[in-house]
């Protein structure tokens, strides 16, 4: 018999089916996911780490405004698509391109945000993508909408609400995890735990014991992973997705990983933190540890090293071609959508800028 | 046709149901709105007609309310929210503002957000501290939300009809003080849609613009000016965006004269678009500059000193004298 409040709590240790040495490890909750949904995982791994470099790439070219990079946590990001299933939704942040690319998402697409051609790029109902929220936390109560609305409906809807740990500080956090507790809505919030908000490490935002352990303020359980094993990850969204499709309410992930990289190229990481602090995470690294388990245990084959490396190749060569040349972009999208019908002012006001471009041609 | 005497909060009750009757996707959620009817009954009775799925109370937490709406209006459904006064509203600023407003736009149309945010608002109940704030300006201000204000029962009941059928996210202003105003009314006619001024009053001298609790000032003194032998239009906008220049416009140049009446503080309002608007597009026409009769600029005052605050009759009557007749 376990207590509501063990019930509730998360592992004592982050769950860790593979170290970071490629050792399997045993776990009483949480099973190794079937072999090919591990070398499924890895070629999604490759893929995720070369969008991330081709993109930061891309920003130093100058084809890309800005790129929060989610270099060293693409387990996770691969990792929360992987466990959704088609009619699931997910909510991502600016940092995870990734998992929308995983998800099905046209990479040019998803890049839209970042590239500066428009804010939201993709089509949210095509592949039940949530636009990328910037205001930390918001998409967390939107999440939770949606998927009231698939229970109302009776549709047996997943929501998969990601955010950071900073973002956890936000107020909208924590009435995102309250109101999917008290209507039972099948939210996953899944944290990554990067250990830093920008220049801020996870120190200055709570003193709680994890961010885990927060779910049990709001009834909601919580449990936490190694956000660079991408086994135990698939184990614990997976369980988590799982139960809260069966009807046991909103649940609360963390994963322990954290940003090898600056906030964004933008960010100087050296003015708040040491080198030495980032050298151990490099040998935690999600690629080196899978590929060192599969290794070990005979699975990767050279057939799946190919296709990993293909696809890797295909999708960066896809982001240079797709995001070398200018974007086209027409000026009357300023006012098209703002409103299903546009206001008089607008009508009156697109006339005017489409009059000033004439006049500037001729 | 059938005629039947309703406060404009029965009004607004009985719009909720027949929507919700309509239409199964309307769903009416917030603070206490689920068995007690909202603490100022505008939900009475819903709970127990349309179930706890349809009309239900939320924890206590504004933003989430909002947010919440965003999703399900994302995922098919027709929200509409209370928020329990306008001030209490402020927590769920940044949902209207950086989603609720701007979702059409950042999905290029793709993504619509069909809700309406109620809002009880404004003064002149006696209310204490943070229960009588003029919030439209920050609404209005931003690009992506309708924004409308009734001041008639009639309009109450078809304004929140066509408010929740409008296929954009819209704040709904509903004024406190007028929610126990009765009024005989045909909720089967049909009234002008948002975006739509109406003229309450026609006469030829100056024209008082107003809207929401404003209106039935303004129609009491242009009672009083035309007992005083001066004859003056009273434009009600009924909706604050989309605006309705033309209604308004016509009005000015008919008449030369314009005063904006309006409860909330001036500096960079609703009242000073208006003015500016106005002045625009009939310079030639005005005989006198647009004068304004706003509330102070100054936090709204506790119920003993409200009255100082309140734009009443002589003080716009008071406008109207000053708009340089000698001159014309
Ligand atoms: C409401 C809000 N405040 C501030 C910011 C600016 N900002 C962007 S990212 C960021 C840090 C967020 O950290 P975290 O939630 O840990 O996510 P990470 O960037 O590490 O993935 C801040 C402060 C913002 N986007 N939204
Ligand atoms: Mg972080």
């Amino acid at each position: 018999m376990t207590t509501v409040e063990e019930q509730l709590l998360p592992s004592k240790e982050p769950v860790r089916l593979i170290d970071q040495d490629g050792v399997l490890h045993d776990h009483s909750s949480y099973k190794l996911p079937a072999e090919q949904t591990l070398v499924d995982g890895y070629v999604e791994l490759i893929k995720g780490r070369r969008i991330n470099d081709q993109a930061s790439a891309l920003v130093r070219q100058g084809r890309l405004a800005v790129y929060p990079s989610s270099h060293g946590q693409e387990a996770c990001q691969v990792a929360a698509s992987m466990v959704l299933a088609d009619g699931d939704w997910l909510f991502p942040t600016y940092r995870d391109t990734v998992s929308i690319v995983s998800r099905g998402v046209d990479p040019i697409e998803t890049l839209t945000l970042l590239r500066g051609d428009w804010h939201s790029g993709y089509d949210p109902y095509e592949r039940n993508v949530a636009p990328q929220s910037t205001p930390l936390a918001t998409q967390l109560t939107h999440a939770v909408g949606v998927a009231h609305a698939a229970r109302l409906k009776g549709e047996d809807t997943v929501v998969m609400a990601l955010c950071g740990d900073g973002a956890t500080s936000e107020g909208d956090f924590h009435e995102a995890l309250n109101f999917a507790a008290v209507f039972q809505t099948p939210v996953v919030f899944f944290v990554q735990n990067n250990e830093y908000a920008i220049s801020v490490p996870l120190s200055k935002q709570t003193i709680a014991p994890s961010i885990a352990h927060k779910g049990i303020g709001y009834g909601v359980p919580g449990e936490r992973a190694d956000g660079n094993d991408l086994a135990g990850l698939l184990a614990v969204l997976g369980q988590a997705v799982d139960k809260a499709r069966a009807g046991e309410g909103p649940q609360l992930v963390e994963a322990h990983t954290y940003r090898v990289q600056a906030h964004t190229n933008a960010d100087d990481a050296t003015r708040y933190r040491q080198d030495d602090e980032v050298t151990p995470w490099l040998e935690r690294d999600p690629i080196k540890r899978l590929e060192a388990y599969l290794n070990s245990a005979g699975l990767l084959s050279d057939d799946t090293k190919k296709r990993a490396d293909e696809t890797a190749t295909q999708v960066a060569q896809y982001l240079r071609d797709g995001l070398m040349p200018e974007p086209g972009v027409d000026s009357e999208d300023l006012f098209r959508h703002l409103y299903a019908v546009p206001t008089p002012q607008l009508v009156e006001q697109a006339a005017f800028l489409r009059d000033e471009l004439a006049r500037e041609e001729s | 046709m059938t005629h039947v005497k309703l406060t404009m909060a029965q009004a607004l009750n009985q719009a909720l149901r027949d929507a919700m009757k309509a239409d199964d996707s309307v769903l009416m959620f917030g603070e206490d709105v689920g068995p007690l009817g909202g603490v100022f009954r505008i939900t009475d009775g819903l709970t127990a007609e349309f179930g706890e799925d349809r009309c239900f109370d939320t924890p206590l937490a504004e933003s989430g309310i909002v947010g919440m709406a965003v999703g399900l209006a994302m995922n098919g459904m027709r929200p509409v929210v209370e928020m329990q006064f306008d001030a209490f509203g402020y927590p769920a600023f940044e949902q209207i503002v950086s989603h609720v407003a701007k979702m059409r736009n950042r999905t290029r149309g793709r993504v619509a957000l069909p809700m309406v945010i109620r809002m009880p608002y404004a003064g002149g109940i006696g209310g204490v501290e943070h229960h009588c704030d003029s919030s439209e300006s920050y609404y209005a201000h931003t690009p992506g939300l309708t924004v409308v204000a009734p001041s008639t029962v009639a309009d109450a009941y078809t304004l929140l009809r066509r408010a929740i059928e409008w296929p954009d996210p819209v704040v709904f202003m509903e004024p406190k003080k007028l929610y126990w105003a009765k009024e005989e009314v045909d909720l089967t006619e049909d009234v002008p849609g948002i975006g739509k001024a109406v003229v309450r009053r026609e006469g030829a001298d100056a024209t008082l613009i107003a809207y929401g609790p404003s209106v039935p000032i303004a129609m009491e003194a242009a009672e009083v000016a035309a007992a005083e032998g001066r004859q003056l239009t009273v434009v009600d906008l009924r909706s604050v965006v989309p605006f309705d220049d033309e209604t308004v416009c016509a009005a000015v140049r008919r008449t030369g004269r314009a005063v904006v009446v309006a409860e909330a503080s001036g500096f960079a309002s609703v009242s000073s678009e208006i003015v500016a608007r106005v002045t625009e597009r009939c310079f030639h026409s005005l005989a006198a500059p647009v004068r304004r009769v706003t509330g102070f600029d100054i936090p709204y005052p506790p119920p003993k000193l409200e009255k100082y605050q309140l734009p009443g009759v002589d003080r716009i009557l008071d406008a109207v004298d000053d708009l340089q007749w000698e001159d014309s």
